[in-house]
């Protein structure tokens, strides 16, 4: 029983709601916004070392001991995510101060900020499958409005395709639920875990299995299931696709993680061969895309297709060690992707579109960004010094361990991919002649690159300081290789 | 009973399958009204639809019907009637703004506005 696990997200949620009466109080909404962010950061922060200190922390709602109430169950993984979300969130608020509009400032952008966090952090906090759906909806909602906040033709067109994938999805989500709960008879997870264990997951449970696969990854976009994301995440403003790309993706990669790792362990040769032919799949489309456009947000959307898959195949490969990269991986995605969104957005501020024929020479008046980008680029690709290396290399040794040469060979290329792909928008826009002269710039980057310096500095420090970021990783990654862990934590046998 | 219940369901995700494949948006909104219901309805089938007093203690029965799928149900329903609304007035717009609500004129991934 701790009360630490549930404040970073009763934090958002009342954010939220204060920010909807200072609807107009923009300065106001600004004001608070960051400070609930730096409170809760602290927090997280502390909720971390806590549970690296002492062990997996729960919080019983209304003091009901496990399987009958709700539980709140923050481990190393979960806590980590709500750092790094935290952090992220913080830094596109900060760029959306300068470049989202009164326009849409005025209409309680920050507040339905704060909900979307709150869905977040709900999602990676809970111990129980149902309340994981209603922490689902609760980010849906809110990224619903996100998305199609300001009311442009194509925000609307493309909100409605995503919003129809996703109440598909959410009622793929309740169906399995139902089948769960008549199989099993409850909803907590460590509880479902240890049901699940006694009957020793025969048919019916590796088919519901595989309806939570196809659930979670209508979320978190692999293979077969990724089409509605290119077009849905280039309609909305860069802030708030940083927002998406950076966070929405990885609750679905975490709750496949989760059930996965502490439900549905028990038919690995059927589940998690599948989840790793979806996977390399995933990577192979997302390089297909990312090389094909020329159009800055493509490119960046499709390396999130990328990089799911390369987390996602953690699972598959599920000892501690391929667990470690993953989630390595899945946090220095989740900075980076945030950087490099933000970096675009500056870009598309600067020349007033994304496509990148109709740019070049940025670099003469615009070095700071330039440079951060280029960094920033290399950090993706997993150059050595940076962030993607260690958990790129955790991943290919594991790889190799188990023989899975296939997919060592897939990421070595997929690398490669990413690599050109980025390399190829700095390249574009940064060098060759300039196309603008001061004059004909549309903005200026007043303001805008610091959010994303921030990102880099933290992306730079997982890299070099990977010494002190890794005990915590490979503790995670135990924590989601032996399910006991978990299970005793929360029924306290 | 379940198997009526099954059958019920499943004919409710069919004709929402096909309602959600056409090609007008509010034919497709009404599919995801009924792929709800199909849900719901299997979500209260799969609790189990043996016989017992309703939930309340004050009923004073020696069985009751399971409360927990009730209560799942309830939840899903408020959300699946606020995701609804919002889409319908999403869907209401949209065609204010775009001027058609066929789904095949609505593509296109260029940035032309």
């Amino acid at each position: 029983m701790n009360n630490l696990v549930i404040l970073p997200l009763i934090i958002p949620l009342i954010t939220g709601i204060i920010l909807m009466f200072l609807k107009d109080h923009v300065r106001f909404q600004r004001i608070v916004s960051v400070l609930s962010f730096i409170i809760n950061i602290g927090l997280s922060f502390m909720l971390v070392q806590n549970v690296y200190e002492h062990g997996i922390q729960t919080h019983e709602l209304g003091n009901w001991p496990a399987p009958f109430g709700i539980v709140l169950v923050a481990d190393l993984l979960a806590s980590m995510l709500v750092l790094t979300a935290n952090i992220v969130s913080f830094c596109c608020v900060l760029f959306a101060f300068r470049s989202i509009g009164s326009g849409r400032e005025n209409f309680s952008f920050y507040a339905f900020v704060q909900f979307l966090i709150t869905g977040v952090i709900g999602a990676f906090l809970t111990g129980d499958i149902f309340n994981l759906f209603v922490f689902f909806e609760v980010m849906l909602m809110s990224s619903y409005v996100l998305i199609v906040l300001g009311g442009t033709k194509i925000q609307l067109r493309e909100s409605i395709k995503y919003i129809l994938v996703n109440v598909i999805s959410s009622a793929l989500f309740v169906i399995a639920v139902g089948y769960l709960y008549s199989v099993t008879g409850t909803l907590n997870m460590a509880d479902l875990s240890v049901k699940i264990k006694e009957v020793g997951q025969p048919g019916i449970l590796t088919v519901i299995a595989i309806l939570f696969l196809v659930v979670f990854g209508l979320k978190g976009a692999i293979f077969p299931l990724y089409f509605w994301l290119p077009s849905s995440y280039q309609a909305p403003p860069s802030a708030v696709t940083a927002l998406f790309g950076a966070l929405l993706t990885k609750v679905g990669v975490y709750s496949i993680f989760r059930t996965f790792t502490l439900l549905f362990y028990h038919d690995q040769p059927f589940t998690h061969t599948l989840i790793g032919y979806m996977a390399l799949l995933t990577i192979v489309i997302g390089c297909i895309g990312a090389i094909a456009y020329s159009d800055i947000k493509q490119i960046l959307i499709y390396n999130i297709v990328i990089a799911v898959g390369v987390i996602l195949y953690g699972v598959t490969i599920a000892t501690p060690e391929g667990l470690t990269g993953s989630i390595y991986y899945l946090l220095h995605d989740m900075v980076i992707k945030g950087t490099l969104f933000l970096l675009a957005g500056a870009v598309i501020v600067v020349t007033g579109t994304s496509d990148m024929k109709q740019m070049g020479g940025l670099i003469k008046r615009h070095p700071l960004l330039g440079w951060m980008f280029f960094v920033a680029t290399i950090a993706l690709a997993g150059i050595p010094p940076l962030s993607g290396f260690i958990g790129k290399l955790l991943l290919l040794r594991s790889g190799l361990e188990t023989e899975n040469y296939t997919f060592v060979a897939i990421l070595l290329i997929s690398s490669l991919a990413v690599l050109y792909s980025v390399m190829k928008i700095f390249m574009n826009c940064f060098w060759r002649e300039p196309k603008l002269s001061a004059e004909q710039e549309k903005g200026s980057t007043k303001g805008l690159l610091y959010p994303s310096a921030l990102l880099l500095v933290l992306s730079i420090f997982m890299g070099v300081g990977a010494e002190w970021i890794y005990p915590y990783v490979a503790d995670a990654a135990k924590t989601l290789a032996d399910p006991s862990i978990y299970i005793h934590s929360v029924l306290k046998e | 009973m379940e198997i009526l219940m099954s059958i019920a369901a499943g004919i409710l995700f069919m004709a929402a399958t096909y309602l959600m494949l056409s090609r007008s948006l509010l034919r497709i909104i009404i599919g995801t009204g009924l792929l709800s219901h199909g849900a719901h309805l299997l979500l209260l089938t799969m609790g189990g639809l043996k016989r017992g007093a309703v939930p309340l203690l004050g009923e004073k029965a020696p069985v009751y019907t399971d409360a927990l799928p009730q209560a799942l149900i309830l939840t899903a329903i408020v959300i699946s009637f606020g995701v609804t609304s919002f889409l319908l007035v999403l869907a209401y717009r949209a065609y204010q703004e775009l001027g058609t609500d066929d789904m095949d004129k609505l593509r296109g991934n260029e940035n032309h506005e």
